[in-house]
């Protein structure tokens, strides 16, 4: 209880009051939403005295815009979204941070049967041909294709600040393919992927699970890559909150931390994903087939429908290498792809921007860990030899040369 | 210029929805409206028509493409999204529950974008309210339908009269705190079953 010891002096107007333990979250249905829903759902929230109400969304701009506006506390998003808030990119930047990743992988690119076809026909690429070497092809039949005059592949993702974008980008490029100049590149909402895909409207995409291998057993698609082939320390999704709210609820914060930690930790044991696919599968959920989320977790692979199939480990990493520490060499990489492509133009200043929408600090505290344990984390090779070190990152920067000239998807 | 001129386009998949808000822009005296059904071109029609105001259903998940769209394009010149003041959670929520969004060019006075956004909230929520009633009439006819063929099943299988048959129904969903409806959907598929 309060006493007033000097009842003459005013209450200041804004007192702090208790913490808000009722909270609102975004998601849109993707399996990597799991540990959200998982927590919302299986009681982990629950023991930590919070409440967390779920609202399903379709756009990830409604998840940027309702999270700005009051309309949610805490939203899943795409590991590159905060990064872009804090940068002032996108038609409605509202700050935001990062206090824990919801995991890593997930990714994958899918090409066309057609095309992938046409890629074997003319590179004699072999049905397990690596993601490099399929990357390589695709260079090849796109120059073929120009040579004859035919209009550039059209390759879909799902938002301009997406780990899809940068992803799939990485990988064109370190085949050979230009995404600016040899491919048109647009964004194609994740459930309507393997329709457009089988209509021609698309040649391929990069999108999360289910969808690709939703196109893969509709015969629809090649799986050609996964995040795991381009950069497997790669953060997928993040939770965001606004810094404001952040800093009036830390104790709920630091709580909501736990509870997605013990999440984490549940949704990362195999002995949990028959449990997990069955909770994910609801239609409040995802709303997707069973089967398809189980194979999914087990990182089991139809790349086509012809009955090739890949068995990726860790193609779900929800917990373990930790995979939900958001570090600042991640955001840092995010950002030096988004400077590779033009969408933002690179100085220290905004590179340690970048950097302050991933708290590791609130992660780590709140987890009682002295250190931050991330930055050991994340030391995985990329697809194309090249190594990342954040100290070096304006050298990095420069090594890609400069974005092509008013491309800035 | 007077907020009239503004350059107003309509997203919606929606064509009643759309026609709604198109017949509220014009009697409110707009006359560069432009209403179109389909993200297919959307690029083209940016280009054409360099709208002030766009328009869009929330439940649309083609907003990210706009968002990348905005990026390649200069036409539209740096859209804000949704709202035009932030600090207004009132009518934030409003054109949320209603499903507004919109993106509106920077620089424009707010003044001059509210009652345009007003507007398509008020005809949003109209159609929401219409599709209800219409949803209301259509199961309220289909009851009916139920209702008549789960008598007429009764009069032949109990010897029944009209009102006897119709009683029983009554008294029984009463007892069993059911709409009638559902006690006549039962005795429909019980019939079937049995027949």
């Amino acid at each position: 209880m309060t006493t007033i010891d000097h009842p003459d002096i005013a209450a200041p107007a804004v007192t702090s009051g208790p913490e808000q333990t009722h909270l609102r979250a975004g998601f849109i249905p993707l399996v990597d939403a799991s540990v959200l829903i998982a927590a919302a759902e299986l009681g982990f929230a629950a023991r930590e005295g919070l409440t967390l109400d779920l609202v399903r969304d379709v756009s990830w701009a409604n998840i940027r815009d309702r999270l700005a506006f009051r309309q949610f506390d805490l939203a899943h998003m795409l590991s590159p979204m905060p990064i872009a808030a804090m940068l002032e990119l996108g038609s409605n930047p509202s700050p935001t941070i990062a206090p824990f990743v919801l995991g890593r992988g997930g990714n994958a690119i899918t090409l066309s049967v057609r095309l992938f076809e046409a890629m074997q026909a003319m590179t004699g690429l072999a049905d397990d041909a690596s993601a490099l070497d399929c990357a390589k092809a695709l260079a090849t039949v796109i120059a073929g294709r120009k040579q004859s005059g035919m209009p550039p592949l059209t390759l879909g993702m799902t938002y301009p600040y997406s780990s899809h974008n940068y992803e799939l980008r990485y990988w064109l490029a370190a085949g050979g393919v230009d995404p600016d100049r040899d491919v048109r590149l647009r964004v194609v909402p994740p459930p309507m992927t393997s329709d457009a895909l089988a209509a021609g409207a698309i040649d391929g995409f990069c999108v999360g699970a289910p969808w690709n291998m939703v196109a893969s057993e509709k015969g629809v698609g090649r799986i050609v890559a996964t995040k795991q082939d381009i950069w497997a320390s790669s953060p997928e999704k993040v939770i965001g909150l606004r810094p404001d709210w952040a800093e009036r609820n830390r104790d709920s914060v630091s709580r909501l931390i736990v509870a997605l930690n013990a999440s984490a930790r549940w949704c990362d044991d195999p002995a949990n994903h028959e449990a997990l696919a069955d909770l994910l599968a609801q239609e409040a959920n995802l709303g997707a087939p069973v089967e398809i989320i189980r194979h999914v977790l087990a990182g089991q692979f139809a790349l086509d429908a012809k009955g090739n199939r890949r068995v990726v480990p860790n193609y779900f990493v929800f917990h373990g290498a930790e995979a939900n520490c958001p570090s600042s060499t991640q955001a840092l990489w995010v950002y030096s792809q988004m400077v590779r492509w033009g969408q933002v133009a690179y100085s220290p200043e905004a590179a340690a921007t970048a950097a302050s929408a991933f708290r590791a600090d609130l992660y780590a505290s709140a987890l009682g860990l002295r250190e931050s344990p991330c930055e050991e984390a994340v030391a995985d090779p990329f697809i194309d030899g090249r190594s990342f070190d954040p100290a070096e990152l304006e050298a990095y920067v420069r090594s890609f040369g400069s974005p092509n000239q008013g491309a800035t998807a | 210029m007077s907020h009239f001129d503004l350059a107003i386009l309509v997203i919606d998949e929606n064509a009643v929805r759309a026609a709604i808000i198109e017949d509220g822009l014009r009697e409110a005296g707009h006359s560069h409206v432009t209403v179109v059904h389909t993200v297919n071109g959307i690029a083209r029609v940016i280009e054409a028509t360099r709208p002030d105001v766009i328009i869009i259903d929330i439940e649309n998940p083609n907003r990210d493409m706009m968002e990348h769209l905005f990026q390649l394009t200069r036409s539209v010149s740096r859209p804000i999204a949704m709202f035009v003041d932030r600090s207004d959670s009132a009518s934030i929520e409003a054109a949320v529950e209603a499903g507004v969004s919109a993106y509106i060019v920077d620089g424009l006075k707010k003044e001059r974008v509210k009652p345009i956004l007003d507007m398509a909230v008020i005809r949003f929520n109209a159609f929401s309210r219409l599709q209800r009633e219409l949803e209301e009439a259509k199961s309220a006819l289909e009851d009916r339908k139920v209702i008549e063929r789960a008598k007429g099943i009764l009069m032949k299988l109990r010897n029944l009269s009209e009102e006897e048959a119709y009683a029983l129904m009554r008294q029984t969903a009463m007892n069993e705190k059911k709409k009638m409806a559902d006690i006549a959907q039962s005795v429909v598929t019980a019939a079937g079953l049995l027949m």
